[in-house]
């Protein structure tokens, strides 16, 4: 009853094979050809209420402060059969792990740099290389806690890592209200299929957290910018969740070296910071004098081992996509083993070669800011306009160093509900990595959409949307 | 708990009462306007404006006090911080920055209320009528209390809810009372019917009319009156009782911090639990009331100070 449109040709569609769904989408497919459209758009209806209702927004910047906006939640899943998100978990573990070693290196021994498998000026001139790390110790030598990386499948059917996310990844509360939310509106379906679950994520969260610190009964808060902040919902979600103190700036204060917040008893220490603003903004004294957001002194009580920083200061110049060509470097340097994720072929324009090829294909390549996110900064080639594709020739000319450039990859697409009914568009997944004692993932993640036809560019701040994640257990395909 | 999460959720209390108090004093307001003037109706009108202060404020955006334009400015007016908007707006925002100590229920019933409310005074207010609105804004305010009873934790970030919710209830218990003794006083001639009028839109304005039949036979009293609105022990909005409340959340809260503000509630309790309204009558309500509002205000800036500027 339901029509889904067919997939358009050389692009990878997670669902279809032409008209035929997958064997892991069999069963949903069937479901969902077998529903009435109109109790489709009734439950979309209803689950944008129920958004609004819970204020499950996210505050768009550049609007009137307090804007407060919905993504937009699309009701058909992403669904990986379990012996492929086997092999996505066994990629991101090893992953995860050598960056954590990388970072743990450069702050230390510089052995990587040493043996000259990255060359160290892209290190040490790094913007995200913070000096103040040098040579402080990190219990169990964790850096990035919690890691997202954003994985995309292209047309060949394999999966690429786009970019590795160390210092503050958002999105995992998504994850969490979009299964809520899919079980409420089709219980159905999930008695039929085994859905890997991943309710427990708060849960692993706060023993990653409780772990990173030596004390006995660690006091763990999770510290915000505050309610104009683009992702509150999520800081709020996630201290809710955890059952811990949700604190801004303002409430922490340094008194002999150690952290304490204000509390209505008088103050208390606080030995583990689940921080979600930028390093720049940690510490007035340090970093930006003019930052209201931080606290002051919290730099040398952290240098000090007094208090623990989640993630830890200085892991921006590991996601820096500069960096990103040598995670496959660092993989095969730390762990001595293959790298299991691919990552996508990358010109670095700071070499000459690579800076010649790059501007003789502009209307090929992606061409990113290394410093860049959120989908803002970018060419697209082949969707470029002339002009634009001129505007950045003359930006690559004045300053290559700050770019880098990558094949336009076609993300996979999925079906998704739009205005023209049932039909394709591009997805992106990024897995949540969480690393304390040891190494931990819930199944799936938080899949992003591009809502407008065609579109690649999946980020909420540019109108893309999130689906559930299924990761399907232990069934044959 | 954290001191600024304390204080939000106090505020979030103090406006979400405010809120339902206005409404209870427009309701009467509007239920007095459609009265003759021989019965007191324009005088009822300025109620609403002397009880909260906001006469001249009024006055610089409207030319004369008439029914439609006294409903806007308490119900919509964002100018109006008094305003049933603003208030809920206020109530909202603080919700809004700890709703990771509220429970989901309680925020959920808050931010529906706000929604919805926008959404209403989008539509004007004479779609569904003055009343059904005031009657949606008291259904609400019950429905939040419900959730949050019902639903949330009663640990600290609850007693400093209780906490601002009682603070603000005195504080109008005591303001009605006052400005309505203050406009009979006023009146030369006293007119038994006008007085009857004015003494149960009194006992409405505080949900107290039927409470007051209740307790005692026979007609309005000034003497029983009193009695009720100061000294009840059983009635939820009565001074006794608010500041009953206060103390017993005080106590609960129990930290080193707050010591004045727990003394001079101690004592205020025990002025009403054992007081005699021959007493309060002699002394003069008027000098009574006054004296009682200044100690509330000065409880109000103690738990300011102990509780968010001591840490």
């Amino acid at each position: 009853m339901t029509e889904i449109h067919a997939p358009s040709p050389g692009h990878y569609d997670e669902t279809l094979t032409g008209e035929h769904p997958r064997e892991h989408y069999q069963a949903y497919v069937d479901w969902l050809r077998a529903t009435p459209t109109l109790t489709l758009e009734q439950k979309r209806n209803e689950a944008d209420t129920l958004f609004r209702r819970f204020g499950i927004t996210f505050n768009v910047y550049g609007e009137e402060e307090g804007t407060e906006r919905l993504i937009p939640f699309d009701l058909i899943p992403r669904i990986i059969p379990a012996a492929e998100w086997q092999y996505l978990e066994l990629g991101l573990r090893q992953r995860v792990a050598a960056l954590n070693r990388f970072l743990h290196d450069i702050y230390h021994d510089q052995d990587i740099l040493n043996a000259g498998i990255i060359p160290a000026e892209q290190v040490l001139t790094n913007q995200q290389f913070q000096v103040a790390m040098l040579g402080v110790d990190l219990p169990g030598e964790t850096y990035a806690h919690i890691t997202g990386v954003d994985l995309i499948r292209a047309s060949d059917g394999e999966y690429y890592v786009l970019e590795d996310n160390l210092r503050t990844p958002s999105g995992v509360s998504y994850m969490l209200e979009n299964r809520k939310m899919m079980m409420r509106l089709f219980p159905e379906l999930f008695l039929a299929q085994s859905v890997a679950p991943v309710e427990h994520y708060p849960n692993l969260l706060l023993n990653t957290l409780q772990c990173a610190s030596e004390a006995d009964s660690p006091c763990v808060v999770v510290l915000t910018p505050g309610r104009y902040n683009s992702a509150f919902f999520e800081h709020a979600f996630l201290a809710q969740q955890m059952g811990v103190p949700l604190v801004e700036g303002a409430d922490l204060f340094v008194r002999n070296g150690c952290v304490f917040m204000r509390t209505t008893a008088g103050p208390r220490r606080v030995h583990v910071i689940y921080r979600r603003i930028d390093d720049a903004f940690l510490d007035p004294l340090a970093f930006n004098p003019d930052s209201m957001l931080g606290v002051p002194g919290l730099l040398s009580a952290y240098r000090d081992g007094n208090v623990v920083i989640t993630n830890a200061l200085g892991t921006g110049v590991a996601d820096d996509k500069s960096i990103y060509p040598y995670v496959p470097d660092m993989i095969r340097f730390y762990l001595d083993e293959t790298p299991i994720l691919n990552n996508v072929p990358t010109w670095q324009c700071r070499k000459h070669e690579d800076l010649d090829y790059v501007l003789e294909n502009l209307d090929q390549l992606v061409v990113k800011e290394v410093h860049g996110a959120g989908g803002y900064g970018m060419l697209i080639g082949p969707k470029a306009s002339g002009e634009e594709i001129e505007r950045f020739r003359q930006l690559l000319r004045n300053n290559p160093a700050n770019y880098i450039a990558q094949p336009t990859l076609c993300l996979s697409t999925c079906p998704t509900m739009v205005e023209e009914g049932i039909a394709p568009r591009h997805i992106d997944l990024r897995p949540f990595v969480l690393t304390g004692r040891e190494v931990r993932i819930v199944p799936g993640g938080l899949t992003r959409v591009a809502l407008r036809k065609g579109s690649l560019v999946v980020n909420s701040s540019q109108g893309g949307g999130t689906k559930d994640t299924w990761v399907l257990e232990g069934s044959a395909c | 708990m954290l001191s600024r999460t304390a204080s939000n959720i106090y505020w979030m209390a103090r406006s979400l009462e405010r809120a339902e108090n206005i409404t209870r004093l427009l309701d009467v307001t509007h239920n007095m306007a459609l009265m003759p003037n021989s019965k007191g109706g324009q005088q009822e009108l300025l109620a609403p404006l002397t009880i909260t202060g906001r006469l001249d404020q009024f006055r610089e955006h409207h030319q004369q006090v008439n029914a439609d334009a006294l409903l806007d400015f308490f119900l919509f007016d964002e100018q109006n911080d008094g305003s049933i908007f603003s208030c809920i707006q206020q109530a909202r925002a603080n919700a809004h920055s700890v709703r990771d100590r509220l429970s989901s229920e309680a925020w959920e019933s808050i931010n529906a209320t706000w929604l919805e409310l926008r959404h209403r005074r989008q539509r004007g207010i004479h779609h569904e009528g003055v009343k059904g609105l005031l009657d949606w804004i008291k259904q609400r305010s019950h429905e939040f209390r419900g959730a949050a009873y019902g639903t949330m934790l009663h640990n600290l970030a609850f007693h400093f809810m209780r906490l601002g919710t009682f603070i603000e209830r005195a504080d109008n218990t005591a303001r009605i009372l006052s400005a309505k003794l203050e406009a009979m006083a006023n009146q030369h001639d006293s007119n038994q019917a006008i007085d009857f009028y004015q003494w149960n839109s009194l006992l409405q304005s505080l949900g107290a009319y039927e409470a007051y039949h209740y307790s005692y036979t026979g007609g309005l009293s000034v003497r029983n009156v009193t009695e009720l609105l100061i000294l009840s022990a059983e009635l939820p909005r009565s001074l006794r009782y608010c500041v009953g409340s206060i103390m017993q959340q005080l106590v609960v809260i129990n930290s080193d911090q707050g010591l004045a503000a727990k003394r001079l509630c101690a004592e205020l309790q025990a002025r009403l639990e054992y007081g005699e309204v021959d007493f309060i009558l002699e002394f003069g309500l008027h000098k009574y009331l006054k004296d009682l509002l200044r100690r509330i205000h000065t409880i109000g800036d103690e738990i300011h100070l102990s509780y968010w500027e001591g840490a």
